[in-house]
């Protein structure tokens, strides 16, 4: 029984967590950086690019996924699929039906 | 599994108090019962990040319709005080990530520290957000009755848009604001309710740490926790850039 009563998963290390924390704080001076320089349409993208990346960072390893189950990652894609297409199909809307006319 | 060969000679009726007390009878083992409330807590992440998914989906539709008072309203959000609550709150994840691994190494000490230090940061968070609203509540530009447009039909009397060199905007495009400031408080209102629930159960856990809970083999709660914190940590990382910077140049 003793096999059982102890949780057998992957610790993940401080060092990890430590260059993790240093990846998202230099996220951060980068995205308030490139928001002061002029890049016209390519501003938003990069703010959600780099937001995008701080999130995968902290999805994989603070939130342990990177070492969980199929399971558990399968249903994460799916739920952001789920949300992608649903922001995707409501955009798709406004955008055929009376863009530029409100 | 010994578990099955216990259950085919009719053993376990007799061994069934030999598991510890935080493994529920329902479950295989302490692994499963783990598995099963770590995949619970995931898709409860998931409806959130619906909920979330329509603040932020309507803040993109909005501020596509109405830029040019997008930009104006934005303006009005201190970049200082936002960067330095994204500062905040990313060192109380890190600090949270830090108190799981305490929890798994069965350090407790270690443990109450993390869970003390990510407490204080979310009150600093917390703190900060507060000087922001006052400051929204001051200038009237709290969506409602008591909305000014000031700042926006005539920028030169706000010293805020003046530094940021805003032109007058007229009255119909001005009005748009309210639409912006309607959608900020919302968005950041509904995660510092996020944050206000994660900081009572930080206390609560605080509590319970000091006198041995989460470092006994058993740290399930503490990593639930430690998603939901990273998540709301997640909302910030994008609402900072969207409300605060992407008008900025």
């Amino acid at each position: 029984m003793s096999e059982h009563t102890e949780q057998a998963h992957h610790i993940v290390s401080p060092k990890v967590y430590v260059a993790i924390f240093a990846l998202l704080l230099l996220g951060t001076a980068v995205t308030i950086w490139a928001s002061y320089v002029d890049l016209g349409v390519l501003n938003p993208i990069i703010a959600l690019g780099i937001a995008c990346t701080k999130a995968t960072l902290v999805v994989l390893f603070f939130m342990h996924v990177k070492y969980s189950s199929k399971l558990t990652k399968l249903t994460i894609f799916a739920g952001l699929f789920l949300f992608m297409a649903l922001v995707g199909m409501t955009l798709s809307d406004y955008i055929s039906r009376a863009w530029g006319s409100w | 599994m010994s578990d099955n060969s216990a259950i085919a000679e009719g053993v376990l009726e007799t061994s069934q108090h030999e598991h510890p007390d935080y493994l529920r009878h329902h479950f295989h083992d302490v692994e499963q019962q783990a598995d099963a409330s770590n995949f619970a807590m995931w898709l409860f992440l998931l409806t959130e990040v619906m909920f979330f998914g329509g603040l932020f989906t309507a803040y993109l539709i909005y501020r596509n319709w109405y830029y040019p008072a997008f930009v104006s309203a934005s303006h009005q959000l201190s970049i200082p005080l936002g960067g330095f609550n994204t500062l905040l709150l990313i060192s109380s994840s890190f600090t949270m990530a830090m108190g799981v691994w305490c929890a798994e190494t069965r350090r407790k000490s270690g443990l109450v520290l993390c869970l003390l230090l990510t407490f204080i940061l979310g009150l600093g968070f917390l703190g900060i957000k507060t000087i922001e609203y006052s400051e929204k509540i001051e200038k009237h530009h709290v969506p409602g009755i008591h909305y000014s447009l000031n700042s926006f039909l005539d920028p030169d009397s706000d010293a805020v848009a003046k530094a940021a060199g805003d032109k007058p905007l007229p009255l119909d495009i001005a009005r748009h604001t309210e639409i912006y400031f309607s959608l900020y408080f919302a968005m950041t209102g509904m995660h510092a309710v996020h944050m206000i629930i994660g900081i009572a159960i930080l206390g609560f856990m605080i509590f319970r740490a000091r006198s041995g809970a989460y470092t006994d083999g058993h740290i399930t709660f503490v990593e639930n926790f430690g998603l939901y914190w990273h998540f709301v940590d997640i909302i910030w990382i994008f609402l900072f850039p969207l409300l605060y910077l992407i008008s900025r140049h």
